[in-house]
């Protein structure tokens, strides 16, 4: 199969999977109980009132057509008006968005930085006690409620230790002190120079990012390990080590290098599920990101945020599928030359 | 028969019936899962699990898990309440004891929906390959591409929360690897010699999927099942958190902490007990499914 004709598949499977996205919030918009003619004409409307109103909207089109409608508004970028804000829906979540970026950005960083060594330290030193530690780690790790764990953190580090600080993305005093250019705070922070407001959010950002880092290390390094012990079990490790290569770099250079092919993958998903993690997180922290906007639109019945923000999520997924699909023969030069 | 002759009758290496082979294999399975400690430690949780559900209110008094007693709101630990009271005045040792019921009702509820779900897809995506085959994995691709708990949220928000629709929201999410699983089981054994014997013999279709090819798949969906247990459990639980799960006064592990939050600071132990209850139980679930994983793969090298 040609590069390009793998490409074009690839791209293909995501349009599919975009409709599928789309069919599904569309269905979920429709099977609500709500009756949305209803809500809009009141109780007290005469039967052509509710009539007039329900063609208005377009409710008495065939489902494909409405479909079709819908698919048109939501490719124009166009996910309806929150009912709490009564901002365009997109608007809010290009707000908060950042918010939820920064705090999973930092969580993937710890988690890649900290779960790959930890995972190739483990699979080198098999059975020992180093493994057995690091086995134990990540087994607490991916079995612990994140929201659970939020919680316990700030009772511990915020409430009792004082080092850290609070729920929130900033402290009241420190807001809108520094220009929003990127949305991420701590580097809006740093481009204007402002030392205070920097140190203030990083204290807000620490163990937010440092608990759904640790999410991801669990499951990065239980990963690392399986890819590494299946790279460690090749001839070419023993023809290395058998050539006088410093075990060392065959174990770093050598094996790591080739199960960052299939990390690559794994460290999408792990994005991806951080970006879910974050609805539970921003709740517990009170961070203002994208998760918690859901968590809050949910509970007042604004299904238009609520499905924006399912569609903004299930996007990203499929955007992070995407990059490891074609960031895969860029790192394994074998799924080059048999493409 | 003597205990060693019953060892090695379990353990001939050349069985003189089809029922010796069979309980001779489980035994060897056995033997291979008891010599891993991590592994029983695993299974004697979720033995436990079971037991307290059933036993529960053996082991609580059931009008204490809802009861609420207003004077005794927010008491730490005590002999009348091991666990401390919560902002209600509800005993925490018998909430959390009924919770157990709670959370293995809807992990069976989820099992018993993806299971046959996700063997109703792949088998026969599996063997009859073809256009068949891409239309169903095309459709899996497509549930795998989804968020898990932000879906359950989206379904929460328009069929509204309840223990029911939060199982139908894990099961939506959670089939597709099953419909994979059985697809990739099935493919390698289709053109096995003992389905083209049976379909010499006449066999159906429904008869080879059903009679000779299902069986085989139901271990590793059944492994696979365990190893999702923690994982179906902490969203359930996430559920609950946000509100969405099993609804008040029910004894929901995720809810009760979420009860406890406003009370964190003064009255740790209500956010905090509820939480330790999910953590060993998906500690448990992920020990014992990992050793029956082991045993399985040490079975296929």
């Amino acid at each position: 199969m040609s590069a390009v004709r793998r490409v074009l598949r690839t791209l293909f499977s995501v349009v599919l999977t975009f409709l599928g996205l789309t069919m599904v919030t569309f269905f979920i918009g429709r099977v609500i109980p709500i009756d949305p003619v209803l809500a809009i004409v009141g109780p007290k409307a005469s039967v052509e009132t509710y009539a007039r109103v329900r063609a208005e909207i377009g409710l008495d089109l065939p489902l494909p057509v409405q479909y079709w409608r819908y698919l048109t508004r939501v490719l124009h970028g166009d996910f309806g008006t929150s009912v709490i804000t009564s901002q365009p829906v997109l608007q809010d979540m290009l707000n908060v968005f950042p918010a939820t970026l920064e705090l999973a950005l930092l969580a993937l960083f710890i988690g890649v930085a900290l779960g790959v060594p930890l995972g190739v330290v483990s699979a080198t030193q098999r059975g020992r006690w180093p493994d057995h530690l690091i086995r134990l780690v990540s087994l607490f790790g991916y079995s612990m409620p994140v929201f659970w764990l939020g919680l316990v953190g700030l009772l511990l580090f915020y409430a009792k230790l004082g080092w850290v600080a609070g729920p929130g993305r900033i402290d009241v005093g420190y807001e809108d002190l520094v220009p929003t250019v990127t949305g991420l705070l701590t580097v809006d922070a740093l481009l204007d120079g402002n030392r205070d407001v920097f140190i203030n959010a990083v204290q807000h950002l620490v163990l937010p990012a440092s608990i759904l880092g640790y999410l991801s290390l669990a499951y990065i390094a239980r990963m690392t390990r399986s890819f590494m012990l299946g790279q460690l079990r090749q001839e070419y490790i023993l023809a290395a080590l058998a050539k006088g290569l410093r075990p060392a770099r065959v174990v770093w250079v050598h094996a790591l290098g080739n199960a960052w092919v299939q990390l690559i993958t794994v460290i999408a998903l792990t994005f991806g599920s951080l970006l879910e993690g974050a609805v539970l997180t921003e709740t517990v922290f009170s961070w203002p990101g994208l998760g918690l906007y859901m968590k809050n639109s949910l509970f007042n019945a604004d299904l238009n945020a609520v499905l924006g923000g399912t569609m903004l999520v299930g996007f990203v997924y499929i955007l992070l599928n995407l990059v490891s699909d074609l960031l895969y023969p860029l790192v394994d030069p074998r799924a080059r030359s048999r493409a | 028969m003597s205990g060693a002759g019953l060892r090695a009758w379990l353990l001939d290496p050349v069985p003189a019936s089809r029922r010796q082979a069979r309980i001779g294999r489980w035994y060897r399975a056995a033997l291979a899962f008891g010599g891993n400690g991590l592994a029983m430690a695993g299974l004697l949780i979720v033995l436990a699990l079971v037991l307290i559900a059933i036993a529960a209110p053996l082991i609580a008094d059931p009008q204490a898990a809802t009861l609420q007693s207003l004077t005794d709101r927010l008491q730490p630990a005590s002999w009348a309440h091991p666990f401390g009271t919560d902002e209600l005045g509800r005993d925490i040792f018998a909430r959390t004891v009924f919770g157990a019921r709670i959370t293995l009702t809807i992990v069976a509820l989820v099992g018993l929906i993806v299971v046959p779900v996700g063997l109703g897809i792949g088998l026969p995506a599996g063997y009859f390959g073809g256009a068949v085959d891409a239309v169903l994995m095309r459709l899996t691709d497509i549930f795998l591409a989804f968020p898990r708990l932000v879906l359950a949220l989206a379904f929460a928000a328009a069929l509204g929360p309840g223990i029911v629709n939060a199982v139908v929201a894990i099961a939506l999410t959670t089939w597709p690897p099953y419909a994979r699983l059985a697809r990739a089981e099935t493919m390698t054994r289709r053109d096995a010699e003992f389905v083209q014997a049976a379909v010499l013999q006449g066999a159906s279709r429904a008869s080879i999927l059903f009679r000779q090819i299902l069986p085989l798949c139901l271990p590793s969906v059944v492994i696979r099942l365990t190893l999702d247990m923690a994982g179906i459990i902490i969203t359930a639980a996430g559920l609950g958190f946000l509100g969405l799960g099993a609804q008040p006064p029910a004894p929901e592990w995720g809810a009760m902490v979420a009860s406890g939050r406003q009370v964190l600071l003064d009255q740790w132990w209500v956010a905090t007990i509820p939480g330790i209850a999910i953590f060993i139980t998906s500690v448990g679930f992920n020990l014992f499914g990992d050793g029956l994983r082991d045993v399985a793969d040490a079975r296929g090298a």
